[in-house]
Parts: structure tokens; C-alpha cells; sequence
């Protein structure tokens, strides 16, 4: 059967062309007739790409740890303290700071705590010295602190006024009470205390689970304890956060301001995801080594699969492709083995992170758009690999290529 | 109607002394003609095929396709005079080893921008005008040196090319499988292909048509027009 389409057309029609769809299937053609060797050049980029997601993952799955934990005690707690004075003594806050800070606009509550001078027992025949403080405090602290118990209830009003104590994590765990079941009870200057509550760990107050805590009337009713506040905590409005943390000093001790010492619990932990930031910078830089190898690779052998295609270049300049369509298969098949590899090192670095951030109990946050950038940039860098492997097959004399080297 | 004519052209390869590869060749030929260029080694041939082919330009002289002077187009204006006028058949095959005989033909038009259906398609009619029409799904591994190359003249004469350039076709062939060719090419000539074939092979040159004879990079006989020098 005759066609007549070429002899219809004009002559000045005469153009080599090539459909997008077939630029990319001949430019995977390289590809999928020598696979062993497209799996090993991937590998290198797959390792690369993978070592970079699974750095972003994991330190964004620790981030997300991290942020959950911030989230959970809340950017707007802040604590006022107690310092020090001018000649190194510890310094007191005055009796109505916690009044004075509750005037305070934009402070939504707040609660002081009294350091007692005494020591708390498990029962009166020990006298350790377990690091544990006996804390006077009012009932709202666990509201301020937007604390859980894990155990019984915090002080109330009902039990402000009695003999009766609520522990913070550790020392529960110090005084050796792990249960309500049986009325435990402690020391506290030699006065038998019961217990009612123990509270759950709180993230970033480790003052908190190391104290013990009784109300402020049944402090100066059975120890005789004079009530001054040392420390206070308070919520404010988080967009007055800053404000508020401002004027702290001079509003819980107006005669002494310098002695005041407010912070942040949260400060702390955002330090922290800082860090690992540092960290993550570092580990970034090394995958991209890794990638910047695998990119050196795919040069290296799209340049030797230039020269023993010598011959198939050569044919299809005869079958009319221009010095454009072999460029462009060139570069298309090393893009697309670096795409490859980007997709199986994407893979590869979920999977990492995945499984590292279950390992540590973290929440699993795999970064989307590093997803993408993973592959888009596997692609980027194959495609610049394989521009000079391209350019030099283009280059190529056809009527040298066709012949038998 | 002429396809093809040279007007004395010539070729050097730089060097000291520059070597002259080609010396004056004029030559001319009509639609529907099978012919051989003929010569040792080192005579011209291969330099001859590559200008006729348009994969290398002469130093100077003329070359017309199809009424084209060759020497107006660019690379890209070449590629596709190559792509819709000239096929060629290599000594070699030159197949694409990883894809069947279909799609090996069909790339014979893959530069003129025929999509895909329609070029297996044709590559179809093609590899059933050469004899293998059962060998479709075959991977040239797969096949004999013959049918390799019977694939080959497929796809050079897939796209209905003014010229179809073979060179050496039957060089790597024995010479039962040789014959066939041959005969495959005269059948396909006499259905109207114009077919120049290029050989250092007299027996085969003897065969056909008309020979030209090229020693020294000049043409020394052209049945066509008697001897010229």
C-alpha cells in the first residue's frame, strides 16, 4: 500500500519532528533496555534523596514531639521567681505580689507558691535527704499550670485548711507511693500528713513533680509556717504575652524589681527544637553530598553510554532526528533514572523515618513538600548530569556514528 | 523525474596533505531506479553514501533532492529531508535491540511526527511487504542476520522515502541469505522504490541495472552514460 502524505505537503514542510510523548518514551528507552545498570545509578541518588528525607522526617517528627509538648503546656504560662538580692541572699517576693499580678489586664490567673523550710518523710523513722520540697499552694495552680492528676484530686477548698498533701510525680515516686489504695500518708515536721492526689509529670516544671504540695492555711495552722510567696505562676492573653512579661518585675515587687525574675517554660523547649535545627542543618549537608555523588555517577555513565551508543545515535540522525532530539533523549533518560532514584530514596527515607519515629514514641510527621522537592530535585540534578553527556552525543558526526566503530 | 543529482562535487578531509575522498562526481538518477555504487575500499563509496545521505556536506560541488539544493538547508532543515526522503539500510542493522520488529520500523517515522498507533500501523504494512509479517513481536535477538535485515529495509521504506540508501546491505550476510536480499530489494524497486545500493560486492553490482564505479574518488564508469574516463 502507497501513502502519499510526505509528497501532498510542501517541500519547505520537510521538518523533523518529534511528539512530547515519544521524546519521553525514547528517552526511557536507554532505560529500560540495560535495567541492571539503571537500578545501580539509582541507588546512588536513592541513598542521597533518602538520607535527606529521613533527616527533614525524623527532625520534623521531633519537632512535631516537641511542638505538641509546647502546645501542651502553652506558650502563655509564664513564672515569676524569687531572685536573689544584691548580697547573694535569696530574696522573697512581698506577701500581696500574687494580688498585684492578678490586677494585671491581660493575666488570666495566677497562683503563687510558698517554699516551706522543712522536709517531708514517707514516715517519722527516716530522716532522707530526698531533694523534695514542701510547697505551699492555692488551689488554682492546677488550673495555671493546666496540670492532670494522675491519681485522687488536687487541694480544694475543702482540704486547703486540713492535714492533707498532693504529690508531684517524683516525689510520689521518692516517698515510694505509687497508689492511693490504703490511705498512704507522710511527715512534714514531724505531723502526719495524708494523701490525696498525685499529680501527673508535667513537661518542662520539674520543681512541680518534685514537690509536695499542702494548702496555705494547713501550712500555717499545723507548721507554723509563715506564708511568703517565692514563686508565682500565671497565665496572660497570648497576644500580651510580652507585655505582661514586661511589667512583671515592677508589679510583683515594686520596691525591688531587680530582685524579681520572670521566664518562659516554653523558652526552653523552643531552645531545644534550635538545637536540633543545628543538628538537621548538618545531617542535611551530608545527604547532600551523598547526592551530589550520585549526580557525579549518572554523569559518569550517561558519558559511557554515549560512546557505546555511538551507533544508535548515529542511526537515528539518519532517521532524522536533529542534534535537539538527541540532546533532549539524553538529558530526558538521565532526568528520568535521577527521577527514579528520587523516588525510591523518597520512598526509602519515609519508610526510615516512619519506623525511627514510631521507635521513639513520636508522632510521625512526613514532610510533603520535602516529598516533592525530593523528587523535583533528583530530576533538576539528573537533567544538569546529563547536559553535558547530551551535548556530546549531539556533537556526535553522524556519518562517523553510523559507522562501525 | 530526476531524484537525485550530483554536480561535481568533491570532498577533502583536512590534513597535511588534505585527502581528497571524492573528485568531481557528477551523478544523476531518476525515480524508480536500482542502482549500485561500486569500489574497493578506499575508493569513495562510504563518503559518496554519506553526502548522498545528507550526513556530511561536500567541500564543493552540488547536491539536489528532489529538486532541493541540499546546500540551503540547515542541520535541522536536513534532519528532516533525512527523516521524510531518505532511508537508509546499514551493513550492521543498526537495530534497537530491547524492542520488537514493530516498534524497530515504526521508528522510521518516529522523526516525522506520526503518532504512535499510526506508525505501527504502517510499520505493520511494511514488515509484511518484506516477508515478516509472522516475526511482528519479535525482539532482533531473537531473529536471523536475514530477517534482521529485512527489518531494516522495513524501516527504511516504512516512511515511502524518495531514496533508500543501502550500504553493504548483504555484508554480513551469507551468500544464500544474500540472494534474498537482493531479490527482496529488486521486488521492493519494481513496486517504485528508487534504490541506490552501496558495494564493493561485483557479483552483486553485476545484478543490477545500472552500476557506477568509483576508484580513486572519481566515478570511471556509469552504465548510464559509458565510460568518462
Amino acid at each position: 500500500m502507497k501513502k502519499n502524505a510526505t509528497d501532498s505537503r510542501s517541500r519547505s514542510h520537510w521538518r523533523s519532528r518529534l511528539l512530547p510523548v515519544d521524546a519521553v518514551v525514547t528517552g526511557t528507552h536507554g532505560l529500560r533496555s540495560r535495567k541492571g545498570r539503571t537500578l545501580l545509578t539509582a541507588i546512588g541518588i536513592a541513598i542521597g534523596i533518602a538520607s535527606m528525607v529521613a533527616v527533614l522526617g525524623i527532625s520534623a517528627s521531633s519537632k512535631a514531639d516537641l511542638i505538641a509538648e509546647i502546645d501542651k503546656l502553652g506558650t502563655n504560662l509564664l513564672q515569676v521567681q524569687a531572685g536573689s538580692n544584691l548580697f547573694g541572699d535569696s530574696a522573697k517576693l512581698p506577701e500581696e505580689a500574687p494580688v498585684m499580678v492578678r490586677r494585671v489586664g491581660p493575666v488570666e490567673n495566677a497562683s503563687s507558691l510558698s517554699r516551706l523550710d522543712t522536709d517531708v518523710q514517707r514516715n517519722q523513722y527516716l530522716d532522707d535527704n530526698n531533694g523534695l520540697d514542701v510547697l505551699a499552694s492555692e488551689p488554682e495552680l492546677l488550673d495555671t499550670l493546666d496540670g492532670a492528676m494522675a491519681q485522687g484530686r488536687f487541694l480544694d477548698t475543702g482540704t486547703t485548711a486540713l492535714p492533707t498533701v498532693v504529690l508531684g510525680s517524683v516525689a510520689a515516686e521518692r516517698l515510694s507511693i505509687r497508689s492511693l489504695d490504703g490511705g498512704p500518708t507522710v511527715q512534714i515536721a514531724g505531723r502526719t500528713f495524708a494523701v490525696i492526689g498525685i499529680l501527673e509529670s508535667l513537661p518542662l516544671n520539674p520543681d512541680i513533680d518534685r514537690a509536695v504540695f499542702i494548702g496555705n492555711e494547713a501550712a500555717e495552722d499545723f507548721l507554723g509556717a509563715e506564708v511568703i510567696p517565692t514563686a508565682i505562676y500565671l497565665r496572660a492573653i497570648p497576644e500580651f504575652v510580652e507585655d505582661v512579661r514586661a511589667v512583671l518585675p515592677r508589679t510583683a515587687n515594686p520596691a525591688d524589681p531587680s530582685e524579681v525574675n520572670v521566664s518562659r517554660p516554653s523558652d526552653a523547649l523552643e531552645a531545644r527544637a534550635q538545637v536540633d535545627e543545628n543538628l538537621q542543618n548538618l545531617l542535611l549537608g551530608l545527604g547532600g553530598v551523598a547526592l551530589l555523588v550520585g549526580g557525579v555517577g549518572i554523569a559518569n555513565v550517561m558519558i559511557i553510554s554515549v560512546l557505546e551508543r555511538r551507533g544508535e545515535i548515529g542511526l537515528r540522525r539518519a532517521l532524522g532526528a536533529t542534534r535537539r532530539h538527541i540532546a533532549l533523549q539524553f538529558v530526558l533518560e538521565s532526568a528520568s533514572l535521577a527521577t527514579l532514584g528520587g523516588i525510591v530514596g523518597v520512598g526509602l527515607g519515609s519508610a526510615v523515618t516512619y519506623t525511627y519515629a514510631r521507635r521513639q514514641d513520636w508522632l510521625v510527621d512526613i514532610p510533603v513538600p520535602a516529598l516533592a522537592a525530593g523528587v523535583a530535585g533528583a530530576l533538576v540534578l539528573g537533567a544538569l548530569a546529563g547536559l553535558y553527556p547530551a551535548i556530546r552525543a549531539a556533537r556526535l558526526d553522524p556519518a562517523d556514528a553510523v559507522r562501525p566503530a | 523525474m530526476t531524484v537525485l543529482d550530483l554536480t561535481g562535487v568533491t570532498k577533502e578531509y583536512p590534513g597535511s596533505p588534505p585527502v581528497r575522498a571524492l573528485d568531481d562526481v557528477s551523478l544523476s538518477v531518476d525515480r524508480g531506479e536500482l542502482l549500485a555504487i561500486v569500489g574497493a575500499s578506499g575508493s569513495g563509496k562510504s563518503t559518496l553514501l554519506n553526502i548522498i545521505g545528507t550526513l556530511d556536506r561536500p567541500t564543493s560541488g552540488q547536491v539536489v533532492i528532489e529538486g532541493t539544493p541540499v546546500a540551503d538547508l540547515s542541520d535541522g532543515g536536513l534532519a528532516g529531508l533525512r527523516s521524510a526522503r531518505i532511508g537508509f539500510v546499514f551493513q550492521q542493522f543498526h537495530l534497537l535491540e530491547a524492542i520488537t520488529a514493530v516498534d524497530n520500523v515504526a521508528t522510521g517515522l518516529l522523526y516525522q511526527g506520526v503518532r504512535r498507533g499510526r506508525r505501527r500501523a504502517l510499520a505493520t504494512e511494511a514488515l509484511e511487504r518484506v516477508g515478516l509479517g509472522n516475526r511482528l513481536r519479535f525482539e532482533p535477538p531473537q531473529l536471523s542476520g536475514g530477517e534482521r535485515q529485512r527489518i531494516a529495509i522495513a524501516r527504511a521504506i516504512v516512511g515511502d522515502p524518495a531514496i533508500v540508501l543501502a550500504d553493504e546491505p548483504t555484508g554480513n550476510l551469507d551468500s544464500h541469505t544474500s540472494t534474498d536480499i537482493v531479490n527482496l530489494l529488486r521486488q521492493l524497486n519494481d513496486d517504485g522504490s528508487t534504490i541506490i545500493v552501496i558495494t564493493h560486492d561485483q557479483d552483486l553490482a553485476a545484478d543490477l541495472p545500472r552500476r557506477v564505479t568509483l576508484s580513486d574518488g572519481r566515478v570511471v564508469d556509469d552504465d548510464a552514460k559509458g565510460v568518462i574516463s
